[in-house]
């Protein structure tokens, strides 16, 4: 129990007479792709935002390497080692991008301060693909540049849990494949990730397990493949008809 | 970050030419230009200790007067008592203990009503110094009587201001400069990248609450006589934001620019007009809110921006064509 990750027991979050998330379970284990797919306002979204500390949850616990983390502040949460990105894309315009990155450096669950984080920032800015725009104004990049300034800020905390929240949305088709190949490499590198995405190429070809969730709820969990096929599932994305 | 760059080492240098150029005033003139430059020093030092805090944060605190005042009674009470330099001391902490209060107790909430917070609490401070002097003293003001002259508080106020400046490029080089950086871009990425922003806040208002109270200290000496109206002077909080705003909130130097001319043009004013002051500065700060609202020095980094982007466009353009 202990060995895993991340793990989720009986996560609840109720908001006012709206229960977004209700009685949601499951592991991540170290080094795990993970996927957290549903239809829109399923609660995926308010799921991660519990995990990263975003929001309280109302009831259940989560754990990080057994350690409890739900309840506690979201910097708390950041400084043990979960890092996220955002839904819409958050990056700091007034900083450059190198300043960016290293915010993830110098606050996160590593702490590095001066050389040692502006070294880490630049590695990293040259990993996602940005080597050589450091001082780039952030607000004169594309959406895409925007993105892979998240993510390497993500990364530069060296975070035991790395929480994706449609990083490939809004990407188009050439870009898409460079993200998930991204995405792929980082995953290579054993960390532990777990992707919201509405892009089902990219939970198929990335992840190894998913969980599903639907109106709050979780209807299915297990290989990629097999919970894409489930009724259940297919019912929730399409409709009674298809099933 | 650790070592010095060229650009701080010049704007290290320059500051220090400053101080020494405006250390020259009182051998030219002791008489009106001094008292001028007292007052100049001494809003230069309070506008940019409230900078220190309010530019970063966009906190509008309208507490000035309630730090300045404690500070200026820390010295009232103490002075038959106590040497001067740690009455200076305990202003400084009670400035701070004061801010340290106020910015757990309110730092949490939205801007608004952190401004109407810190103005009925200066407010509140006054009236509860007023009825503790009644009540158990004889009088409602505090003589001080010290040997110091206006050359002295000139030097004081000064080496004050010098002080907050080199605080704040000390600030601005640390993890909390650079923490408050990353909070006025965005409060939300600040606290997932781990950043205890409450806190962050917290320590800067106490560090600019403490410097404030260290100005009142300082300038106690000048009112001979100390009572709460003079000391707690709303106006003070007022005349701060005001100039602050004109200058410039976002560097630290922008309220220097915003002092000097609106001292100037406010003692001509209230020489000249002295029943229509507080119609001048309504009027100065309905024209800053609406013509510059990001002050001189932000008209002046809108157009460095300008530039920047038109090149850094160019450049991406540049890159483009290539690929």
């Amino acid at each position: 129990m202990s060995t895993a990750a991340l793990s989720v027991s009986n996560a609840c979050k109720q908001f006012g007479g709206l229960v977004a998330v209700n009685d949601v379970s499951f592991e991540v284990g170290e080094g795990e792709l993970f996927g957290l797919i549903g239809p829109n306002g399923s609660g995926k979204t308010t799921m991660l935002n519990l995990i990263s500390g975003a929001l309280q949850p109302t009831g259940g616990e989560i754990r990080l390497s057994g350690e409890r983390i739900s309840g506690l502040a979201a910097h708390h949460i950041a400084r043990k080692g979960v890092a996220r990105t955002f839904q819409l894309v958050r990056v700091l315009p007034s900083l450059d991008a190198e300043e960016n990155v290293m915010t993830g450096a110098v606050f996160g669950h590593r702490r590095l301060w001066g050389e040692e984080a502006r070294q880490l920032a630049r590695a990293l800015l040259d990993r996602v693909g940005l080597g050589g725009r450091a001082h780039m104004p952030v607000a004169a990049m594309t959406y895409i540049d925007q993105k892979r300034v998240e993510l390497a800020r993500a990364l530069a905390s060296d975070p035991r849990v790395l929480l994706l929240d449609e990083w490939l949305a809004g990407l188009n088709p050439s870009e898409l494949q460079t993200g998930i190949g991204l995405i792929e490499d980082v995953g290579r590198e054993g960390r532990t990730i777990i992707m919201v995405e509405h892009v089902m190429d990219a939970i198929r070809s990335l992840c190894d397990r998913c969980v599903v969730m639907n109106s709050g709820r979780k209807i299915a969990e297990g290989g990629v493949s097999e919970v894409l096929a489930d009724p259940d599932v297919v019912r929730a994305y399409l409709g009674d008809d298809d099933a | 970050m650790s070592r010095l760059s060229q650009d701080e080492l010049r704007a290290l240098g320059l500051g220090a030419a400053l101080v020494v150029l405006a250390a020259l005033l009182p051998l030219l003139d002791q008489g009106f230009y001094l008292s001028m430059g007292v007052n100049i020093m001494l809003y230069a030092a309070l506008c940019t200790a409230w900078t220190l805090f309010s530019g970063p944060t966009h906190y509008i605190s309208l507490a000035t007067a309630a730090f300045y005042g404690l500070g200026t009674y820390s010295v009232g009470l103490g002075i038959d008592i106590l040497p001067y330099p740690i009455l200076l001391g305990i202003a400084a902490l009670v400035g701070a203990a004061l801010a340290g209060l106020v910015g757990a107790a309110t730092l949490r909430i939205s801007g608004v009503y952190f401004v109407i917070f810190t103005f009925g609490l200066a407010e509140l401070v006054r009236q509860l110094v007023t009825w503790t002097q009644t009540k158990f003293a004889t009088a409602i003001g505090l003589y001080v009587f010290t040997d110091f002259t206006e050359v002295h508080i000139y030097l004081m106020l000064l080496a004050l201001t010098a002080l907050v400046f080199l605080t704040g490029f000390l600030i601005n080089r640390s993890r909390l400069g650079f923490a408050m950086r990353i909070i006025g871009n965005d409060e939300t990425v600040a606290r997932h990248a781990g950043i205890d922003t409450a806190r962050s806040k917290i320590v800067l208002f106490m560090v600019s609450g403490a410097f404030i109270a260290i100005a009142g200290a300082i300038t106690a000496p000048r009112y001979t006589y100390i009572e709460p109206p003079s000391a707690f002077n709303p106006m003070i909080s007022f005349l701060v934001v005001i100039m602050a705003l004109l200058g410039g909130t976002k560097r630290l130097w922008g309220p220097l620019v915003g002092v000097i001319p609106f001292t100037i043009v406010m003692d001509i004013i209230s020489a000249r007009f002295p029943n229509h002051t507080s119609i001048v500065v309504g009027l100065a700060f309905f024209a800053i809110v609406y013509l510059l609202p990001d002050g001189v020095t932000g008209r002046l980094e809108q157009l460095r921006a300008w530039l920047r982007t038109r090149r850094a466009a160019g450049h991406v353009a540049a890159v483009e064509k290539q690929a």
